[in-house]
C-alpha cells in the first residue's frame, strides 16, 4: 500500500443524493473550482438511493403547499423544536429543485393539464409527488456529474476531516477499500453527505446488512464531524421506522396510503388517522404492537385489483425492488392478506426525524470550511428532495468560501496519527474480527439503547460499549475489505455512543417513542424547549450543551401545536 | 492462529456460463454498493466474496448478459 498525496479546493464526501448536487451546484457556481466527489462505493449506484426513489416525500408545490405551511408542519411533526430558518431555506427552495429535476428528465407523476399531481399523506398538508419511474435518479444525477466535469473517486472510504491552526478545514484523510492505499487530500472546504447512520443497531433478523437504510451509511460522517471539532444535534431523536418486518424495508404507507392502504392491527383496524411517519405516529406503533393488538400489519387487501397493480409497479420497481420476492416467498399477496410489520432498530437520521450533524440555513457546521447536507445533517424531515436542495445550498456556499480561503497546513500529528489508526487492523495475523466487534456492539444497542429508554440500562450500555473501544485495540483486518469494515465498526461504536449520551442528557420525554424516557415520562417544555448539542470537549471526550430554539418566522398557534399529539383514531370514529 | 472459517450460503447467485467477466466486464462488481462481489482469478467469473448483501439489486439490474440473480438472504427470507 501507499500513500497518495492530492489537492483539491472542494472535497464532496458521499456520493449518494446530496453529494452529487453539492459538487455539481458548486462546480455551476464557479468552474474553475477543482471539485472531487469521493464514495467508499461507486456513485453510480451508492446511497439511499442506489435503486432510485417511488416519490417526493415534502414537495413544496404552489397550488398545494406554501412554505409557511410546510414550516409548520414540520415544527409541529417535530414537537416544536426545529431551527425554522433551516426548515425554511428546504421549503422556500424545494419547488425550484423538483422544476430543475424535471428538466433534468427526472419523471413526475402529473395530471391531465401538466401539473404535478400531489398526494395528501402528511397530518395537515399535501407535499407528496410520486415518481413512477424513479428507478432513473442515479442515471440522471451521474450525467450531471459528467457534464459539470465533477472528479470522481470511487471505493475511497474518507475516515477523518483534518483541520488546520485555527480549526478550519485542512484536508480529508481515508483508504482504499481494495488496496489500502492511504489518501490525504488538502482542500479549502468539505461537504460531509454520507447519509444516515443507519447500522446503530441490529435487526431484529440477527443479519448485519439488513438493514432499511444502505448499510454504507453506518455513521462514518457522524464520527468524522465530531472528531473534527463539530456539534451534532439532537441525536436523543432517534429514527425508528415501521417496516415490513424481517425485510426491513419501508412497507410505504406514504405510497399506498393516498390510494387506500393504511397501518391497521391485528383485528384489520386502522388505528393511526395518519401515516406519516413521526414520533408520535411509531409510538402508537409500539403502543398497539405491545398492547396486545398486534401484530401490525399493511392493509390493501380491501382495494381493487387495479389499484393494487399501480400500487405493485411502483413498490416493486424502485427504491427497494427485491420486495416483491420477498413476497413471494413468504406467500404475501396483497390482493389476499395484510402485510406483517414491525418497528425497526435504532438509528441517526434527518430525512425521516431530527439528528445530525448541526447545520444552520447556509449548510454550514461549526467548523470553518465543513458543510453537511442530507441525512447526515441536522434539518429535519427532509428526505431525498431536501437532500438535494441542502446539497445545493452546501454546494453554493462552499464555491464562495473556498474562492476567498488559501489552502492551510494540516496537522501532521494528526494525519501521522490517523495512519496508524487505519493501518493498524491490517497489521495484526490474530485477533476479533470487525464482523465480531460490530455485531456486539450494535446488539448492545439493541439491548440497552432501544427505547423505551431507562437510565440504568444506558449507564450499563456506556460501560459495556468502553469495553468494546478497549477491544478494538486488537481487531485485525485479513484484507482492505475488512479494513473497511473495521473502520465502519469505530464509527458504529462512537454513535452508540453519542446516542446513548445525548438520550441521558436530554432528562424529560419527546417525539414519541424517538425519545421516551421512561425515568423522566412527561415532556418538560419549561426545560427542554432546546436544541442538544453534543461535541468533543478539551478532554476528548464527549460533551452536551442546550442550544436556544431560534426564533421562529412562523408562528404556531396553541391549536395547532398539538394536532401530531392527535393522532391515534378516536373511539367514536372506531365504532363508526 | 485461532480464527474459524464458518461457511454460509451467499444470496448472489452467478450462472458461469452467461457471466463474461473473463472479457474484462466488472459491471457487478463495480455497482455493488458493498463491495461484496470479485472476480475469481482462477475461473474468471464474478462471484460473492462477502456474505454482507443489502439485496438492493444493482449487480442482478446492471449485468448486460443476466448473470446475476439475487435472493432474500435466509436469515430474513
Amino acid at each position: 500500500m501507499k500513500r497518495i498525496d492530492l489537492e483539491f479546493d472542494l472535497v464532496v464526501i458521499g456520493g449518494g443524493t446530496g453529494g452529487p448536487m453539492a459538487a455539481v451546484k458548486a462546480k455551476e457556481k464557479n468552474p474553475k473550482l477543482r471539485v472531487l466527489l469521493i464514495d467508499k462505493a461507486n456513485v453510480k449506484r451508492s446511497g439511499a438511493i442506489s435503486m432510485g426513489m417511488d416519490g417526493l416525500n415534502n414537495a413544496v408545490i404552489p397550488g398545494h403547499a406554501t412554505p409557511e405551511q410546510y414550516v409548520k408542519e414540520i415544527t409541529i411533526a417535530n414537537d416544536g423544536i426545529v431551527d425554522q430558518e433551516a426548515v425554511m431555506a428546504y421549503a422556500a427552495n424545494s419547488f425550484d429543485m423538483i422544476n430543475e429535476l424535471d428538466r433534468w428528465g427526472v419523471k413526475f407523476e402529473k395530471d391531465e393539464t401538466g401539473d404535478y399531481a400531489v398526494r395528501k399523506v402528511h397530518h395537515l398538508g399535501s407535499y407528496v409527488l410520486p415518481m413512477p419511474e424513479g428507478h432513473h435518479m442515479k442515471k440522471i444525477l451521474y450525467r450531471q456529474l459528467k457534464k459539470a466535469r465533477v472528479e470522481v473517486t470511487n471505493r475511497v472510504v474518507v475516515t477523518r476531516v483534518l483541520t488546520g491552526a485555527n480549526g478550519e478545514v485542512a484536508a480529508v484523510m481515508g483508504f482504499d477499500c481494495r488496496t489500502a492505499d492511504i489518501y490525504v487530500i488538502r482542500t479549502r472546504a468539505a461537504v460531509i453527505s454520507t447519509g444516515a447512520a443507519g447500522r446503530i443497531g441490529l435487526p431484529a433478523s440477527g443479519y448485519l446488512m439488513g438493514t432499511y437504510e444502505n448499510p454504507t451509511n453506518c455513521g462514518d460522517g457522524h464520527a468524522m464531524a465530531y472528531h473534527a471539532g463539530a456539534s451534532l444535534a439532537n441525536l436523543e431523536c432517534f429514527q425508528i421506522n415501521p417496516l415490513i418486518k424481517d425485510y426491513n424495508g419501508p412497507a410505504c404507507a406514504y405510497v399506498t396510503g393516498p390510494f387506500g392502504g393504511f397501518t391497521a392491527n391485528s383485528k384489520g383496524e386502522r388505528f393511526i388517522e395518519c401515516d406519516y411517519w413521526s414520533g408520535q405516529m411509531m409510538m402508537e406503533f409500539h403502543n398497539e404492537l405491545e398492547g396486545g393488538n398486534g401484530p401490525v400489519f399493511l392493509k390493501l387487501d380491501h382495494l381493487a385489483e387495479e389499484t393494487i397493480q399501480e400500487i405493485e409497479t411502483i413498490l416493486h420497481t424502485n427504491e427497494r425492488p427485491s420486495r416483491g420476492r420477498f413476497h413471494e416467498k413468504r406467500g404475501n399477496d396483497y390482493r389476499s392478506q395484510m402485510v406483517e410489520m414491525h418497528i425497526s432498530e435504532i438509528g441517526f437520521c434527518s430525512g425521516h426525524s431530527a439528528s445530525g450533524i448541526h447545520i444552520n440555513a447556509r449548510g454550514e457546521t461549526s467548523v470553518p470550511g465543513l458543510y453537511a447536507a442530507g441525512d447526515c445533517a441536522s434539518v429535519p424531515h427532509n428526505y431525498m428532495l431536501g437532500a438535494f436542495v441542502y446539497g445545493r445550498i452546501c454546494g453554493e456556499n462552499a464555491a464562495e468560501y473556498c474562492a476567498e480561503r488559501p489552502l492551510v497546513d494540516y496537522d501532521a500529528g494528526a494525519a501521522a496519527a490517523e495512519e496508524a489508526r487505519i493501518l493498524a487492523p491490517l497489521g495484526r495475523t490474530d485477533g476479533l474480527t470487525p464482523f465480531q466487534i460490530e455485531y456486539k456492539t450494535r446488539r448492545l444497542v439493541n439491548d440497552y439503547l432501544q427505547p423505551p429508554k431507562i437510565t440504568r440500562k444506558y449507564e450499563i450500555a456506556l460501560r459495556r460499549f468502553d469495553e468494546i473501544r478497549e477491544d478494538t485495540a486488537c481487531m485485525m483486518a485479513g484484507n482492505p475489505h475488512e479494513l473497511m469494515r473495521a473502520m465502519e465498526a469505530h464509527s458504529i461504536i462512537d454513535c452508540a455512543e453519542m446516542a446513548a449520551r445525548a438520550s441521558l442528557f436530554r432528562t424529560e420525554s419527546r417525539w414519541g417513542l424517538y425519545h421516551y424516557y421512561v425515568d423522566h415520562p412527561e415532556r418538560d417544555d419549561d426545560n427542554w424547549f432546546c436544541h442538544t448539542l453534543l461535541s468533543k470537549g478539551a478532554d476528548g471526550r464527549m460533551t452536551l450543551a442546550k442550544k436556544a430554539i431560534e426564533p421562529y418566522v412562523v408562528p404556531i398557534d396553541e391549536e395547532e401545536r398539538t394536532a401530531y399529539q392527535r393522532l391515534r383514531v378516536a373511539r367514536s370514529a372506531e365504532a363508526a | 492462529m485461532t480464527l474459524a472459517a464458518t461457511p454460509t450460503q451467499v444470496p448472489v447467485q452467478v450462472d458461469n456460463d452467461k457471466c463474461i467477466a473473463e472479457k474484462g466486464c466488472t459491471v457487478c462488481v463495480d455497482v455493488c454498493p458493498l463491495d461484496v462481489l470479485a472476480i475469481d482469478m482462477l475461473t474468471r467469473k464474478a462471484f460473492m466474496k462477502f456474505d454482507e448483501c443489502w439485496y438492493c439489486l444493482p449487480c442482478e439490474t446492471d449485468c448486460p448478459t443476466g448473470a446475476v440473480s439475487v435472493s432474500i438472504p435466509y436469515l430474513l427470507r
